[in-house]
């Protein structure tokens, strides 16, 4: 029993710190947090169900097309809402991405109707596998496990080797200098934004086909990763999916021992662990300049 | 042009004659609305006073302590619960439930404001929106609070009917006058805190908090004060706001409140208290009138529904209301930072240096 909590646990977990890098890499290059975030990787969704619904698409033409789509509607958001705002506090920036999160999930009920429907990936509630006893592990955790590897491998690779990572990496430390040295930052902006938004869209699509489709089923898996990241510091990324592990196993071994608590466990844990440590775990702790 | 000669000057709660002038036209004409206005407005009128009231209270945070708030539907809802709760349970009259409710939920604002002195921005965002879940939740799975299926609310008795002074308040039109007297007494209050030592604190935590904490400045008194004051106008407000509605249940009170909580007091301006009035009555007849009903909307509306027609649904068309909420946010911060109140202050620059 507890190896199979401890498998769930993990799997959601990852599920959540997958979806948290999405966060943390737009607030590493553009210190905003994407409040929208849920809602671009939820339009996104929209568009691959609707590929397979109406044109019935293989899977793999609906991914592509609908990575796409996130990667475009993501570099949209920000040149279209972000990019023309002159100087915008932190409270600025933070309403613009409200507003963009209202807009698109009105937009998503307009076209979609708010029932709910079902979406399905290839990887299934329903295979399931039993390596040791008494631990039942699906192809959905597997494909869980093995996108958060691949995606966490890639970037680290992107950012390591190719020069549009590097040049991110830059526009992260120091804005200016990267200008100095010839980068366009508003452009690696865009690109940051197109990229997380990617990473959004694949991480719902294992959320949709886990709960249901509708205009607001990312809210919830949203919050939870807004908290995971928070948990890991909001700064790095193996922090991130550290931080959204341990919220996954908090999560589900409170679940089993409290139903009724679970959906704000995260939130009691968010707040003590933020009231000992106030930028996160596995942040280093800044001082702030005056 | 707004020069301040000395520091009475300063603090007094009129700045010059034409404003007290125009107050007190302002106060009239409030007074005698209910006689030239349909009925049915009545009830948008006092949803619109009841977030006047919060708006003001969340603005005395957001824009004047700088601090952020996404969970003050939480507040909102302790407030409405607190207040139908007393009344129910207790037999509290009125005009003790009420501010009772409020102190409550004073308290916990007081509570939320201690994690809120380590942190800021992001980190502040998640700690209270993590708060007015746990708030809707926790009344969603308690039964005394009516869980999930809501309850209704107490009759508005401003009389003690254990003594057998009774005096029911019914339509919206008496409602309306006890509302508009409560917001008229909060809203002072809310100009009054904004003149004294504790509002000028305020604004210097907003500025800069180590600069503020320099010069003398308690951050912990005065950060705990502001989540405390204004969930106490969250508390007032909500309490109204349950009996404006007569019925309501934990979902009322979502993150989505929350965030048109925070749209009225940007849209209106931070900052400004004449912002928050304005930015709170155009989001909440936009949000219950306008765009409720936008397909018999003049125009627009037929405009809409032959584009529902042609490429989306008819049936999501009251989606509407949604993006057009969106983009005023979006638009505000763009082209107008400093909202409505920013708006009127260039009309009222432009005239007094008119022909210039």
């Amino acid at each position: 029993m507890i190896g199979q909590l401890i498998v769930e646990g993990l799997a959601i977990g990852a599920c959540y710190g997958f979806f948290a890098i999405a966060f943390v890499i737009i607030y590493k290059t553009s210190e905003v947090i994407n409040f929208a975030q849920g809602e671009m990787a939820m339009l996104s969704t929209f568009v691959a169900y609707h590929i397979l619904t109406y044109y019935h698409a293989p899977f793999w033409l609906a991914f592509i097309i609908t990575m796409v789509f996130a990667v475009l509607l993501g570099a949209f958001i920000e040149f279209a809402f972000l990019r023309p705002a002159k100087d915008p506090t932190v409270l600025g920036l933070l309403v613009i991405t409200l507003g963009a999160e209202m807009l698109l999930m009105g937009l998503a009920g307009w076209k979609w109707g708010a029932e709910q429907k079902a979406f399905d990936i290839p990887m299934s509630f329903q295979v399931t596998h039993e390596p040791l006893k008494g631990m039942i592990i699906n192809d959905w955790d597997i494909g869980v496990f093995i996108a958060a590897g691949c995606i966490m491998v890639l970037l680290y690779l992107f950012f390591r080797y190719t020069k549009l990572g590097v040049a991110m990496k830059a526009t992260q430390q120091n804005q200016n200098a990267a200008k100095i040295m010839g980068i366009k930052v508003e452009r690696v902006f865009s690109f940051a934004w197109g990229l997380s938004s990617l990473i959004g869209a694949v991480a719902a699509m294992f959320f949709a086909s886990r709960a249901t489709l509708d205009p607001n089923f990312m809210m919830e898996p949203f919050m939870r990763a807004f908290a995971a990241a928070v948990l890991g510091g909001l700064m790095s990324i193996p922090g991130v999916i550290i931080g959204g592990e341990l919220l996954g196993l908090i999560e589900n071994f409170f679940g089993y021992a409290w139903p009724e608590w679970k959906p704000i466990v995260a939130f009691i844990v968010i707040v003590l662990v933020l009231c000992i440590r106030p930028s996160g775990l596995f942040a280093k702790h800044y001082v702030k300049k005056v | 042009m707004d020069m301040k000669r000395d520091y009475y000057e300063d603090v007094e709660l009129f700045s010059s004659g034409v404003v007290l002038f125009w107050s007190v036209a302002f106060m009239v004409f409030l007074f005698t609305l209910p006689i030239y206005m349909p009925n049915y407005y009545i009830y948008l009128l006092n949803i619109i006073i009841v977030n006047v009231i919060l708006a003001v209270g969340l603005n005395i945070l957001v824009g004047y302590t700088g601090q952020i708030s996404l969970g003050h539907a939480g507040f909102f809802a302790i407030g409405a619960y607190g207040t139908a709760f007393l009344m129910t349970y207790f037999h509290i009259p009125f005009v003790l439930a009420l501010p009772l409710a409020a102190f409550i939920a004073a308290f916990f604002g007081f509570i939320l404001g201690l994690p809120a002195l380590r942190l800021e921005g992001p980190y502040l965002a998640i700690a209270t929106l993590g708060f007015g879940l746990t708030i809707m939740h926790v009344i969603g799975r308690w039964d005394i609070f009516g869980g999930r299926m809501g309850i209704h609310a107490p009759p508005l008795d401003l009389g003690v009917p254990e003594i057998g002074i009774s005096w029911v308040l019914e339509s919206d039109i008496s409602m309306y006058y006890l509302i508009l007297i409560i917001a008229v007494i909060m809203v002072v209050g809310a100009r009054n805190i904004m003149k004294t030592r504790v509002g000028r604190a305020f604004v210097a935590i907003r500025d800069s908090d180590i600069a503020a904490e320099v010069m003398g400045v308690n951050l912990t008194i005065y950060k705990t004060l502001a989540f405390a004051i204004s969930a106490f106008y969250a508390g007032i407000a909500g309490g109204l706001f349950g009996f404006v509605c007569g019925f309501f249940d934990p979902f009322t009170f979502n993150f989505i409140l929350s965030i048109i909580f925070l749209v009225m007091v940007v849209v209106g301006g931070l900052g400004s208290i004449l912002g928050s009035i304005m930015g709170a009555t155009l989001i909440t007849y936009l949000q219950y009138d306008l765009l409720k009903n936008v397909s018999e909307a003049p125009y627009l509306g037929d405009f809409l529904v032959s584009i529902s027609k042609r490429w989306l649904t008819v049936v999501g068309l009251e989606n509407f209301g949604s993006i057009a909420l969106g983009l005023i946010m979006i638009g505000i911060i763009v082209f107008e930072p400093l909202g409505m109140y920013g708006i009127w202050i260039r009309i009222k620059k432009y005239w007094m240096t008119w022909p210039f």
